[in-house]
């Protein structure tokens, strides 16, 4: 294991200096990783559009600042419990508990916004829910401003600074995994394969893949359609929480307007992976945060946004249904 | 129902009509007396506004002093807001719809800001042709007043001051030309061994700035083993690889704290923990150290003018008052503000009669001479609108606070 990381580094770096004028092999490895952190955070709010989108065919525009909401929760928890300034050792109980708060409040928020902004609209036009979930996303965002006010947040510290790359090799280099990116990769693949399972092998996934696809027939079949757009904008919900309080660990700071950017990002991943493919969103959204990683190494930090957009455009022209193409409700 | 809606324009443009009329009510009466205005423009939402707050109380407090009257005249001070909820930071638009609303009331004598250059560069031409007097407090782009100054553009200044407009720009602080020159000679005095990698954050002042250090660090043979724009981001990690790979043990970061600066100087100490960083004044304001944490100790920034701290004189018997005033410690810029309404304020009083006219305070602002304020010497603007005030502070950041290290020049 601890000398994998080195033959990568070494056959990818010869490669890449043609096409990586600014990288080392040492650089796009620790780039690869850094990418894969980014990359797993995009995909789990990415997740969240496709969802909703391959259920009912909504972007829904207000997710990127539900998850700017959720770092706030998971915040207010960790200094309700006393946990507001830099910790060690880590308080795992706190953030469990802010985990679970903000999932359970970001997953109901959602459900309750699906319930009261959407759900009148699923027969009207798709332009009016469209608007409906702009509204949405303009409420989340003052409220965020009237809670915290305007300036950057910055988060605690809680997290341990060991470095796994270090501890199993012996050496320091700049190829680092350290708590903070076992922290994100490992919370977000279980999340993921556990998604994956609820769709694949539960009653309710099921109900959810026979809604996606003929909403109608679903309806003739017994299916209550109701619940189970419900269910999945609560399963949306729940991972933008979870993807709040990692990013808050992560990154260390969060601001009202974050859900913005982050929002971007995500429905880009969407986009690219397949819009409505739960699995094309999480592959969108690490491809994104890699490609990110990989020009910022190769060709400088102002070309981070040139890079990431050409890809989508190149894959779009080619492949316009995304990377592993749309699910979406067949029309009759 | 399609006839409806131009029945519906049409009300909404009578509408605005009448509120326009109302608003043009209180035009001075052509000779002596009535009200005028002076209003500045600073981006009162974000990561700046600890420090813009700040400026605002202390134009504030210089008209307040003068019981808002001089004469025969009224002022009246509005502050204006260039930044917008969605950005948090000024913004192109808005700074261009502040300056044409200055422009559309004629009341308006005197424009004070903007606090970013790259606001400046919109709201300079539109008020030039209008013959409307702006000072700046913290504008510190050279190619907003220099020609032929290092790390600008050849169309600059003059594209500022469109159709041969006549000059009706100025700023009490000095420009980057000097900050960024002192910054690499400090450095060079510091000492480089492995080379210094230099990053901005992608905008007007930023880039300048770094430029700026650039030409003087290779005047100085400093070596140089990166050169990066560095855009506001959630974290810098690949960058800092980068920064620690290319063997520098120096970074020079020219940007601002709302692009987080901060959080980039926190990433680099994690990515090579012995590296020595040296920024400017757009991250010189407390909300940089909350963001940069630990790593912030020990770091090094260069200002124009001296940090409250090190007041001593005037400026402190200033500070003082503000204090007592408003409760908080100035901000870096705050005395600066106060000079800059103090200039208005000595310009509206020379004008006498007229002082409602644009042109006549124009001309008496970027006519200043031998002002004396309080920022403890005397100074003059020159034919560009610049300070003759050449003072720079290296500061050192210690236990959470900006330390005056050194003058330098």
């Amino acid at each position: 294991m601890g000398s994998r990381p080195c033959v990568l580094s070494e056959v990818g770096g010869r490669a890449m200096q043609v096409v990586c004028p600014g990288g080392s092999g040492e650089l796009i490895a620790a780039g690869l990783v850094i990418g894969l952190s980014n990359g797993a955070l995009i995909a789990l709010i990415a997740i969240g559009y496709t969802l909703v989108y391959g259920i009912i065919e909504l972007i829904n525009f207000s997710h990127g600042d539900l998850f700017m909401l959720g770092t706030f929760v998971a915040l207010t928890v960790l200094a309700a419990l006393g946990f507001d300034q830099n910790t060690s050792p880590t308080p795992w109980l706190a953030l469990v508990a802010a985990l679970v708060v903000a999932m359970i409040f970001c997953g109901i928020l959602n459900v309750l916004a699906e319930r009261i902004a959407y759900r009148r609209l699923r027969n009207a036009p798709r332009l009016a829910p469209l608007i409906s979930a702009i509204g949405v996303s303009f409420i989340y965002i003052n409220v965020g401003l009237f809670w915290r006010g305007p300036t950057p947040i910055t988060f605690p510290d809680l997290l341990p600074n060991f470095d796994f790359v270090e501890a199993i090799t012996g050496t320091q280099s700049l190829i680092r995994f350290n708590a903070k990116d076992a922290f994100v990769v490992g919370m977000a693949i279980p999340l993921m394969v556990a998604l994956g399972w609820v769709i694949k092998n539960t009653k309710m996934g099921k109900a959810m893949r026979a809604v996606a696809q003929d909403r109608e027939a679903a309806l003739q079949m017994g299916v209550d359609v109701d619940r189970v757009i419900s269910f999945t904008f609560l399963l949306g919900g729940l991972l933008a929480g979870a993807a709040a309080l990692m990013h808050g660990l992560y990154n260390g700071n969060t601001v009202f307007t974050l859900g913005f950017t982050a929002g971007l990002k995500a429905f880009t991943a969407a986009v690219l992976g397949g819009i409505g493919n739960v699995t094309g969103a999480a592959l969108g959204g690490v491809l994104l945060g890699l490609l990110g990683a990989m020009t910022v190494t190769c060709y400088g930090g102002e070309w981070e946004n040139v890079g990431v957009f050409s890809l989508l455009v190149i894959i779009l022209v080619f492949r316009p249904t995304g990377l592993l193409g749309e699910q979406t409700p067949e029309r009759g | 129902m399609t006839k409806r809606i131009p029945r519906l324009l049409a009300i909404l443009t009578a509408l605005a009509f009448v509120a326009s009329a109302c608003a043009g009510g209180g035009l001075p009466g052509g000779g002596g007396g009535g009200t005028i205005k002076v209003v500045s423009s600073l981006p009162m939402q974000g990561a700046s506004l600890g420090q813009t707050q700040t400026m605002v109380n202390a134009f504030k407090m210089a008209f307040e002093e003068i019981n808002y009257k001089v004469g025969n005249f009224t002022i009246e001070f509005e502050a204006l807001d260039d930044a917008t909820p969605a950005r948090q930071n000024w913004d192109t638009a808005k700074e261009a719809e502040n300056a044409r609303k200055a422009v559309d009331d004629k009341r308006i004598v005197a424009y004070m800001g903007t606090y970013n250059s790259g606001a400046a560069a919109v709201s300079i031409p539109i008020l030039c042709q209008a013959n409307l007097a702006m000072i700046s407090p913290a504008n510190t782009y050279p190619g907003l007043t220099k020609k032929g100054a290092p790390g600008i553009e050849p169309s600059e200044p003059d594209k500022y001051y469109p159709g041969g407009c006549k000059r009706n720009y100025s700023r009490v602080v000095p420009a980057d030309d000097l900050q960024g020159a002192v910054g690499a000679r400090w450095m060079k005095e510091l000492g480089v061994s492995g080379g210094v990698y230099i990053l901005h954050d992608n905008e007007l002042y930023g880039k300048g700035l770094a430029d700026v250090f650039r030409a003087e660090a290779k005047n100085q043979n400093l070596k140089e083993v990166g050169y990066e724009g560095a855009p506001k981001a959630d974290n810098f990690r690949t960058l800092a690889n980068k920064v620690a790979a290319s063997g520098a043990d120096w970074v020079y970061y020219s940007g601002l704290t709302a692009n987080n600066g901060g959080f980039l100087l926190r990433d680099l100490k994690a990515a090579k923990s012995s590296i020595k960083f040296m920024s400017v004044d757009g991250v010189a304001e407390s909300e940089f150290i909350t963001q940069a944490g630990a790593a912030a100790e020990g770091q090094y920034i260069t200002f124009g003018g001296i940090p409250a701290s090190a007041y001593t004189g005037k400026p402190k018997e200033w500070a003082d008052k503000y204090k007592a005033k408003y409760g908080g410690n100035p901000e870096v810029y705050t005395i600066y503000s106060y000079e800059t309404a103090k200039v208005v304020i000595a310009a509206i009083q020379k004008a006498g009669d007229k002082a409602a006219d644009r042109a006549t305070i124009r001309d008496l602002i970027m006519g200043t001479k031998d002002f004396e304020g309080v920022l403890g010497q005397k100074w003059s603007f020159n034919a560009e609108g610049d300070t003759t005030i050449t003072t720079m502070a290296g500061m050192i950041i210690k236990n959470k606070d900006f330390i005056f290290s050194k003058e330098l020049k």
